[in-house]
């Protein structure tokens, strides 16, 4: 069995009116097959809108699926027995970097997770100092969150997540509202924790750059996944992708032009090294 | 004028006041409010005052960091001084047509603005040295056998503490949303005070908007990481005590006798 | 005329230890009728300039002159720049208030002292710039999505036909085509209208795509005022500001060190694209 694995996954908001009758129903994720293996680092893509937060809250079980399966960890999250242990399993960081934020002094927002889950303090302490170092933040432990920049902010929210232990976690745009700055820290981390400890990474977003260094990515709109693939599979197909309202990076997009104008590309360029290799093979045959 | 409010600031600093217990500070400054109250000579305000001195210097906080709250509370101190000074009945010293000053107005005058005053300064000692979360568990803590009469005192801490997390950001958010209403023209000066009050509305809306989001984004980050009240909770900094808080509570205990000796003798 | 700034200096706190300076003796202009990008790192200065435009912020010192009259003279009316120059902040969504569309667009025009009828025509074609379909003028703006809000908002501000368009940030937050949307928008208003548009921006690439002219906002101090091209050339001036040049730039430099007879100017895809077809000769 996969670590994570969704089957025929829908979820459905419904809006009542004044007498609590059903005037309307979004299907926010509508038939949704989705496989990660542990360890791998998975991007979703899609516009606003387009169902991925949705989906992305059933991985923590802040919304369970109105029909269809999802097992996190071999776990059943329909099951409200297991909610909690998926929540350790699957920790999740949001959007926007001041409304996760608990606690007025980093390490003991750190220390929030650990202590719901009545870790011993000792061990607290351990997880607290490990995890604010995985991020480096270590240095800021005793300082307010409100006087950090947005991507230290971030990182101290994965801190967060991290000293509860879990094998994946979850990122729910969590650059939407950082500088250029704040993304490349918080994306530093995230590849990081993922190369060194492991972490199974699922990182929602609708910035293309993000998305180069991930393993697979799943692409969304209207509720389902229209797309799936490496990165490089992804971004071959750049009219696909800007029918869904997205984008690519700049070279990608770069390459596509060219080709559009006649010069004979590969498809899937993702970076300026192999833009260069390729036109300067051009160049000399 | 926003940015003054020192309200669950909390300074960082290296100071015996810091590594006190918080149970300690919440009893202590119990214990000076209701000192403040009690004197009512110049023996009394020496005292306090010298003891005032004495935790200002400990806390290692920059007193202008203190006296930044009482800006925001001037006009209060102003109105209430100017009430006591001119409508307490009493020996006459000087007049202003209908208007008298008394020998005890200027008495209560000074002694009231002197007790504001000073209280402003000592609880803003106390949380400008501990953090919200040290003072909410210590209030919990303190507050604890209230839970056998079903007072929900984990919560009531919890929110607290919240609360207190957020004013400076909700503070922030207003700055700015006050700003961007200003750009599109709205006047939050003048007209009177029912104008006034209309003309909040477009503040006001959006504020408790963001405030909604921003509840509703945390109630979710808090579930996320396994929130789920207070049962079974442990601490990272449980508070305990240890021998400096013992001292602390003989000093509070000494210089409280010291009031009411001088209260009595004088 | 023009928007100009004279010298213009400010600090937080001043006058007591915490004293910062946030713009240190800024000298600009802003003459009428173009786009212009603004760019800096965070905490460069480059929001609080713009809130001196509109008189948001008052400077420490120095002067601001619009079309021809110093706005912190003292009988110099703040209302009436504010209507001529205004400001969308980030985030503007946050702002809306009121019960329908139609009103929360309609404040502006309704505090210029306008008539009803002027209000309407003002709130309707400042829905239509911003491409929001007018028979959705009786929804509640809460009940919008994200990016019909930040719509909404914008024309909250563009209905008052502000001389001056300064924008913090619009697209933060957007997806890439609801980015495209919101710029192509302003960039299309700018050109039949004429007005003056100022974008802060974080995003090298947008800039480049849309303004006529980059100013670099470095430390409180102006470093750049020039055309796309000009300014990009420095970028590894701009890398130690914490900035960069799109990546297209960069990948023109790239050509150029393995040896490829390209210019390196380009700042746009198309720009970029174009030298390379000229390179192999198509």
């Amino acid at each position: 069995m996969s670590f994570i694995e969704a089957k025929n996954l829908v979820h459905e908001y419904f809006r009542r009116d004044e007498n609590d009758n059903v005037v309307d129903i979004l299907t926010a994720v509508d038939n949704v097959d989705m496989n990660v293996e542990a360890g791998q680092f998975i991007s979703i893509l899609g516009h606003n809108g387009s169902g991925k937060s949705t989906l992305a809250k059933h991985l923590n079980v802040l919304l369970t699926p109105s029909s269809g399966t999802l097992f996190v960890d071999g776990k059943d999250a329909s099951d409200e027995k297991n909610t909690l242990d998926i929540r350790q399993t699957a920790g999740m960081v949001f959007q926007n970097p001041d409304n996760q934020i608990i606690a007025s002094v980093v390490e003991e927002d750190v220390a929030f997770g650990p202590e719901n889950i009545g870790v011993p303090t000792d061990e607290i302490w351990q997880r607290v100092e490990k995890s604010l170092k995985a991020v480096g933040m270590w240095d800021y432990r005793e300082h307010s969150p409100n006087k950090l920049s947005g991507g230290q902010k971030q990182r101290v929210a994965i801190a967060g997540v991290m000293a509860m232990e879990p094998k994946c976690i979850v990122l729910d745009e969590p650059t939407a509202m950082l500088d250029p700055d704040g993304r490349k820290e918080v994306l530093d981390a995230v590849h990081e924790l993922n190369k060194k400890k492991g972490v199974t990474i699922i990182l929602i977003t609708h910035y293309m750059e993000e998305v180069v260094g991930s393993d697979y990515v799943f692409v969304m709109d209207r509720g389902h996944v229209v797309m799936q693939g490496t990165p490089r599979e992804i971004f071959s197909d750049v009219e696909t992708l800007k029918e869904h309202r997205l984008d690519v990076p700049q070279i990608t997009e770069l390459a596509y032009e060219l080709k559009k104008s006649g010069v004979d590309l590969p498809d899937g360029i993702l970076t300026r090294q192999e833009l260069l290799e390729a036109l300067r093979y051009l160049d000399e045959n | 004028m926003l940015r003054d409010i020192t309200l669950g600031q909390y300074y960082p600093a290296d100071s015996i006041l810091h590594k006190l217990d918080p149970r300690v500070k919440l009893f202590g400054t119990l214990i000076y409010i209701i000192s403040l109250f009690l004197f009512d000579n110049i023996w009394g305000i020496l005292w306090i005052t010298l003891a005032l001195v004495c935790v200002v210097r400990l806390s290692k906080v920059p007193f202008s960091f203190m006296i930044r709250g009482l800006r925001s509370i001037i006009i209060l101190l102003i109105v209430a001084g100017v009430f006591n000074l001119f409508l307490t009945p009493g020996q006459e010293i000087a007049s202003f047509g209908i208007f008298k000053i008394t020998m005890e107005g200027l008495r209560n005058a000074s002694l009231m603005t002197v007790r504001m005053v000073y209280l402003i300064i000592g609880t803003s000692i106390m949380t400008l040295t501990t953090t919200p979360n040290q003072l909410t568990d210590g209030l919990e803590k303190s507050l604890h056998g209230l839970t056998k009469l079903n007072v929900p005192v984990h919560e009531i801490a919890m929110m607290m503490s919240i609360a207190l997390r957020f004013i400076p950001i909700l503070i922030e958010e207003t700055d700015k949303i006050m700003k961007a209403q200003m750009a599109r023209g709205a006047d939050f000066e003048s007209g009177n005070i029912f104008q006034k009050a209309r003309n909040m509305v477009p503040l006001l809306v959006p504020l408790f908007v963001s405030a909604f989001r921003r509840a509703y984004d945390l109630a979710q980050a808090m579930e996320a990481r396994c929130y789920n009240g207070g049962e079974g909770r442990t601490k990272m900094k449980p508070l305990k005590y240890v021998s400096r808080d013992r001292n602390a509570y003989i000093l509070i205990f000494v210089a409280f006798v010291v009031t009411i000796v001088l209260k009595v003798v004088l | 005329m023009a928007l100009e700034l004279k010298d213009i200096t400010y600090k937080y706190s001043a006058g007591t230890a915490y004293e910062i300076t946030a713009l240190d003796h800024i000298n600009v202009t802003f003459p009428d009728g173009e786009f212009i990008g603004i760019i800096g790192h965070t905490g460069s200065g480059k929001s609080t300039l713009v809130q001196h435009l509109n008189g948001l912020i008052k400077a420490t010192s120095g002067e601001i002159i619009y079309n021809g009259q110093n706005i912190y003279d003292k009988d110099y009316s703040m209302k009436e720049l504010r209507t001529q120059v205004g400001m969308v902040f980030q985030y503007p969504e946050h702002q809306l208030f009121e019960t329908t569309v139609y009103d929360d667009v309609a404040f502006g025009p309704k505090n210029q002292g306008l008539d009803d009828k002027d209000v309407a025509l003002r709130t309707y074609e400042a829905m239509e710039a911003v491409g929001f379909p007018q028979e959705l003028c009786d929804v509640s703006p809460f009940e919008l999505s994200g990016g019909q809000k930040r719509r909404v908002a914008i024309a909250g501000v563009m209905a008052m036909k502000p001389a001056v368009l300064i924008l913090d940030e619009p697209t933060a937050g957007l997806d890439p085509m609801g980015r495209d949307e919101i710029l192509n928008m302003l960039k299309e208003t700018h050109e039949r209208t004429g007005n003056t548009v100022i974008l802060v921006s974080h995003s090298m690439e947008d800039v480049a795509n849309y303004a006529d002219r980059i100013i670099v906002i470095d430390k409180g101090q102006i470093k750049y005022n020039d055309t796309p091209k000009n300014v990009f050339k420095h970028y590894k001036d701009l890398e130690k500001m914490g900035l960069a040049a799109p990546q297209v730039t960069y990948f023109m430099n790239d050509l150029k060190n393995a040896g490829m007879p390209v210019s390196t100017d380009a700042t746009t895809v198309q720009e970029a694209r174009d030298e390379i077809l000229k390179l192999m000769g198509r």
